[in-house]
C-alpha cells in the first residue's frame, strides 16, 4: 500500500495574517460626513472589498457598501480608491505599497445615500430617453440575418456591466453639476453606439446625440476609457465614431450638399 | 450632497503626464515658430528641403517644388496652417492639450480648472468638428512630402542615398501613418456603415486603418518629434555644421 504523504498543518487564520492595513473610509450621509480610519489584519490575496467587509465585520457594523458578485461582473462595488474610480472587488491589495494608508470614498458624481453607497438613478433616467432597438423588416423567409463582421463592432459595447465608473470620472458632469441636464455621459454613449451601429436597427439617434445627449460636451479626454473595468474602448470605438456621424449629419457642408443633390437622407427624422 | 468632487484624493504623480505634454508640445510650438520666422536661411540643403517648408511655393524658394507665388516673407507661412489644423483638430491631440493646457481635466478624477464648461458645443471648439477637412488638406501636404523624399535621392551628380534622404523618407512615412491612422479617416474608410459586410473592400480598409488607429497616439508623438528632427537635420547640413554622409550611384 502506497504511503500517503502527510499534509502540512494548515496555518490558523490568525497565524496567516502577516500584516495589517489602514483604510480611510468615508462615513456619512447626505447631510454630513468625514473620513474615519480603520486598521485591520490583511491576508494574502485580499481585494479592497474584502478589507471593507472585514472592517464591517469587526469595527463598523453599520458601514454601508453596495456589492453583489465579487467577480467584477455586476458593477455594484464602484468606489474611489486613492482617488481613482475602480471596482473594489477587482482591486488587489498587493498592488499598494505596504504601510500606505488607502483612502476609499464613494463615487463623487452622484448624490450620496450613505457611506460608500450613492444614488445612481441619473443613469437609468437618462437611459429611458434612448429610443429602443427597432429592427428592419425580415427577409422573405421571415428571418433576420446579420454577418459576423457587422456585429463584431457592437459586441464590444455589450460587455458593459453598468458600474458607472465612466459616468463618475467624466469631468463634464463630475465637475459641472449643471451639465447633467444636457449631457448623457459615456455609458449612454456606449449604449447609443451599440444601437446606432447595429446592422439591423432602423432608428436614427443622431439628433438625440447632438441635442439631448450632448455629445458635443465630450472633449475626448479618455478618462472613461481609462477606468472601464471591461476595457471597452469607449472613446475610440463609441464616442468618436458617434461624433463623426453627428458631424456628417449636422456640420459637414459637403455631406449636406450631397444629401440635397442625391435626395439620400438616410433614416432621417425617425427619432421620437 | 456629493462628496467633495472639487478636490482629488489621488496621491500619485498625476501632474507628470500633463507636465511632459506641456514641455514637449510647447517646445515643439516654440521651435517651429522660430524655424518659420527666423530660420529662413537654412531650410534647404540641396536636395533636402525641410518639411516645415514643404511644399515651397514662393518665387524666391531655392527648392523648385511650386515656385509660383510672389511672396517676400518666409515660405513656411503660406503652408504651415495645413498641418497645424490637422494636428490641432486631431482627436488625440485634443485629449493632450485639453488636459495639459486647459486643465479640463488635468488628469482623471482631478477637478477641472474651469468653473463653467461647454465642451465642443460653442465657438471656437465647435470647429473641431471639421477635422475631416483638415485630414484631406493634410493628405495634400503628405503627397508633397513624398515628392520631396524622392527628390532627396537625386543629387547634382545623379541618384544616390544620403542620410538626409533616409531622414526625409522616414519623415514622409511617419506622417503618412499619422494621417491614415486618424479617426476621421477610419470613419470615412468604412466606419460610417452599419452593414460593413456589404462593403467588402471598404470593410477591409476600415479594419486595416482601425489596427493602426489603436497606435494613433504613439504615431502622433513619433511623427511630431521626427518632423522637428528632420528640420534640424536639414539646417545642420545647410549650415555646414555636419556633413551629410552620401553614397552616390
Amino acid at each position: 500500500m502506497a504511503a500517503v504523504a502527510e499534509r502540512p498543518a494548515r496555518p490558523s487564520t490568525e497565524a496567516a495574517r502577516s500584516d495589517t492595513v489602514t483604510f480611510r473610509v468615508w462615513r456619512g450621509d447626505a447631510s454630513a460626513g468625514e473620513y474615519r480610519e480603520y486598521t485591520v489584519a490583511l491576508d494574502e490575496g485580499m481585494v479592497v472589498l474584502d478589507v471593507i467587509h472585514r472592517i464591517q465585520a469587526t469595527q463598523a457594523g453599520d458601514l454601508a457598501v453596495r456589492w453583489n458578485c465579487k467577480a467584477g461582473k455586476c458593477g455594484s462595488c464602484s468606489a474611489e480608491i486613492n482617488g481613482k474610480p475602480r471596482l473594489m472587488c477587482m482591486t488587489r491589495m498587493d498592488t499598494f505599497e505596504r504601510g500606505q494608508v488607502i483612502t476609499v470614498s464613494p463615487i463623487k458624481t452622484f448624490p450620496l445615500i450613505r457611506d460608500l453607497v450613492t444614488d445612481v438613478s441619473f443613469n437609468f433616467e437618462r437611459a429611458k430617453e434612448v429610443p429602443a432597438f427597432k429592427p428592419k423588416a425580415p427577409d422573405p423567409d421571415g428571418k433576420r440575418r446579420m454577418h459576423q463582421e457587422d456585429v463584431d463592432r457592437v459586441q464590444e459595447f455589450h460587455k458593459c456591466i453598468e458600474c458607472f465608473l465612466c459616468q463618475n470620472v467624466c469631468h463634464v458632469i463630475r465637475d459641472h453639476e449643471d451639465n447633467k441636464q444636457h449631457f448623457a455621459g459615456p455609458r449612454l454613449f456606449v449604449r447609443l453606439a451599440a444601437l446606432e451601429m447595429h446592422p439591423l436597427d432602423t432608428n436614427d439617434r443622431r439628433e438625440l446625440l447632438k441635442a439631448r445627449a450632448g455629445l458635443g460636451y465630450c472633449n475626448i479626454t479618455k478618462c472613461c476609457t481609462e477606468v472601464c473595468p471591461e476595457h471597452i474602448h469607449i472613446t475610440d470605438n463609441a464616442i468618436i465614431p458617434l461624433k463623426e456621424r453627428v458631424v456628417t449629419e449636422f456640420y459637414d457642408p459637403v455631406a449636406w450638399l450631397a444629401r440635397k443633390l442625391t435626395g439620400r437622407d438616410r433614416r432621417r427624422g425617425i427619432v421620437e | 450632497m456629493r462628496v467633495a468632487p472639487h478636490r482629488t484624493e489621488r496621491p500619485d504623480r498625476w501632474w507628470l503626464e500633463p507636465l511632459i505634454t506641456v514641455v514637449v508640445l510647447g517646445g515643439f510650438v516654440l521651435y517651429t515658430t522660430w524655424a518659420m520666422v527666423f530660420g529662413t536661411s537654412h531650410f534647404y540643403a540641396d536636395p533636402y528641403l525641410s518639411p516645415f517648408y514643404s511644399p515651397c511655393i514662393t518665387r524666391l524658394c531655392p527648392a523648385d517644388t511650386l515656385p509660383y507665388v510672389p511672396w517676400a516673407y518666409s515660405p513656411a507661412w503660406l503652408i504651415f496652417w495645413a498641418p497645424l489644423a490637422f494636428r490641432l483638430t486631431c482627436y488625440y491631440y485634443r485629449k493632450a492639450y485639453y488636459r495639459s493646457f486647459f486643465w479640463t481635466p488635468p488628469a482623471c478624477a482631478v477637478p477641472d480648472a474651469a468653473h463653467r464648461y461647454r465642451g465642443e458645443t460653442r465657438f471656437p471648439f465647435v470647429i473641431q468638428n471639421l477635422h475631416r477637412y483638415a485630414f484631406w488638406v493634410a493628405l495634400i501636404v503628405v503627397a508633397f512630402l513624398w515628392i520631396d523624399a524622392v527628390k532627396a535621392f537625386h543629387f547634382a551628380t545623379g541618384w544616390g542615398v544620403g542620410l538626409g534622404s533616409i531622414v526625409l523618407l522616414l519623415n514622409a512615412g511617419l506622417l503618412t501613418l499619422y494621417s491614415f491612422s486618424c479617426h476621421s479617416c477610419r470613419h470615412l474608410c468604412g466606419g460610417l456603415f452599419d452593414v460593413l459586410s456589404r462593403h467588402g473592400l471598404r470593410y477591409r480598409v476600415w479594419r486595416f486603418v482601425s489596427r493602426w488607429n489603436e497606435h494613433h497616439m504613439a504615431i502622433a508623438w513619433t511623427s511630431l518629434v521626427f518632423v522637428a528632427f528632420s528640420d534640424v537635420y536639414v539646417r545642420l547640413v545647410s549650415a555646414s555644421v555636419i556633413a551629410d554622409p552620401r553614397w552616390l550611384f
